[in-house]
């Protein structure tokens, strides 16, 4: 089971990597075309910018995120003893290195993990969580997120997050590019050509700013949440406290501290959206449903 | 033609034995590991308890019959000889029922609970006691490992050559041996 997980997560972050370098590719090419009228330098220049991203992103992930999430790293137990007990317990039943702990200063319980691999995983939680849920409720939702680091579901959430805000950002850049630079192709002497690959550009970059989003989303199982509270359970064979945790977590404020673009990361959403555009781009399921699966335990 | 086959059906069996046989000696290795981690923490509360029964001791009336059974069973642990895993677990199962009823008793005690110190040592004790059923988790969950490659086929031949033994489960308290089943089934039907 848990291998199954592994391996189509490891897949599943190779087509998200694959397709993220297409676009660039894709994306490089359209805007030399437009400026340069030279396709090829765009698209090397894309992919020489964005294997360099990659690589910054993948080696500062963590450190990425947890700033993003306005979170502060503790490095010793008596910062906070009973937070790092639990995740040390966690981590030695679920047979994973010890993660570096993060605290994030939000009145809102939540939590979340991310890293690229088991061996370089952080987990944070809010002030929040630690003032309002009891051991058992706390060592539950550790649980549920050990469980995030154990099948990498950790690597594919923070490669996708990091990889959708890149294309985000490149589209709003190229957008504002073409907004303001590209009209003036207008007087050129390529006048009619120019003006339709202006038009398509434009339609193709308008297009695929929120496809850069759903990237993401796509890459996500549906499950993954699912799946990390029923292995919790298995790691701390006790469901009420994960259930009980799950019902304090449903029934708080907003977070303030968490970075939109990382809502997906969380335990709970942080945001507390009521899913405007229905349960198929929300980016959890439903706490009832989840609660309802761990009582049937 | 014959001889190559022989010697490709005689190489493959040498593998077989040989990974089964390094299969056999990781597990009972980890089956050992686990045991010293389980271990390491009956030593560490071991060292703990003195520091609850001095801590404690400014509080004249507090609950001197349970502290009095703690001290007790703390010192029956420590002459247990090391090998006996049954009887040491039994007497630190003992152990963590007694500590567990001196901490909801401590409820009555607002100054106790005021104390830092004693906050302190009741959070370490609490984790020694989680990482104690943690690795006795871990432990029985490798015995089991260990004892389906001696049983099952074809690992058992292997075993019986080199008189591989299993180890015995160690017993988990009566409150703690309701354990929920694990269903992934139900948790995993839309996807994919």
């Amino acid at each position: 089971m848990l291998y199954d997980q592994i391996a189509m997560n490891k897949r599943r972050t190779g087509y998200v990597m694959f397709g993220f370098g297409l676009l660039v590719l894709l994306i490089g090419a359209a805007l030399g075309y437009l400026f340069w009228s030279n396709w090829q330098s765009g698209a090397v220049i894309a992919a020489v910018v964005a294997g360099i991203y990659m690589l910054i992103m993948i080696s500062q992930s963590t450190n990425v995120v947890m700033s993003m999430n306005h979170a502060r790293e503790i490095t010793d137990v008596s910062q906070a003893p009973e937070l790092w007990h639990l995740i040390e317990d966690m981590a030695m039943v679920g047979k994973v290195p010890m993660p570096r702990v993060f605290i994030i200063d939000d009145p809102s319980p939540n939590a979340f993990a991310t890293g690229n691999s088991p061996e370089k995983a952080a987990v944070a939680v809010t002030t929040g969580i630690l003032q309002r849920l009891n051991r058992e409720e706390l060592e539950g939702v550790i649980g549920h997120e050990i469980s995030h680091v154990r099948n990498y579901d950790i690597r594919l959430q923070t490669i996708a997050l990091a990889l959708s805000a890149a294309i985000g950002m490149l589209v709003n850049f190229a957008s504002n590019w073409l907004w303001w630079g590209g009209g003036r192709r207008r007087d050129d002497d390529r006048d009619s050509g120019g003006n339709v690959i202006v038009l398509v550009i434009s339609i193709v970059l308008v297009v695929l700013a929120p496809l850069a989003a759903s990237i993401a989303q796509m890459a996500l199982s549906r499950n993954r949440e699912y799946l990390a509270d029923a292995s919790s359970v298995e790691l701390t064979r006790n469901p009420q406290g994960l259930i009980n945790a799950l019902r304090k977590i449903d029934d708080s404020e907003p977070m303030e501290a968490a970075d939109p673009n990382s809502s997906a990361l969380y335990i709970g959403d942080p945001l507390k959206n009521k899913h405007r555009l229905g349960d198929l781009f929300a980016t959890h399921p439903p706490i009832a449903d989840r609660i309802a699966r761990l009582e049937k335990m | 033609m014959a001889w190559i086959i022989l010697i490709i059906v005689l190489a493959i069996l040498v593998i077989w034995y040989v990974s089964a046989y390094n299969g056999l000696i990781k597990t009972r290795t980890y089956v050992q590991e686990s045991w010293s981690q389980i271990d390491v923490q009956l030593k560490r509360r071991n060292d703990l308890i003195p520091n609850l029964v001095s801590t404690t001791k400014g509080y004249a009336n507090y609950e001197q019959g349970t502290l009095k059974k703690v001290v007790e069973l703390r010192n029956q642990l420590t002459a247990i000889p090391a090998d006996d895993h049954q009887q040491t677990m039994e007497v630190s199962n003992q152990l963590s029922t007694t500590l567990r009823s001196l901490f909801a008793l401590s409820e009555n005690y607002p100054d106790l609970k005021a104390n830092t110190q004693f906050t302190q040592l009741m959070e370490e004790l609490t984790n020694t006691e989680n990482k104690i059923a943690y690795s006795r988790q871990l432990y029985n969950s490798s015995v089991a490992k260990l004892t389906l490659m001696i049983q099952s086929f074809p690992s058992n031949i292997v075993a019986k050559v080199h008189h591989f033994q299993t180890s015995e489960y160690l017993q988990v308290p009566e409150e703690e041996k309701t354990t929920p089943k694990v269903n992934f089934d139900d948790f995993n039907q839309s996807d994919k």
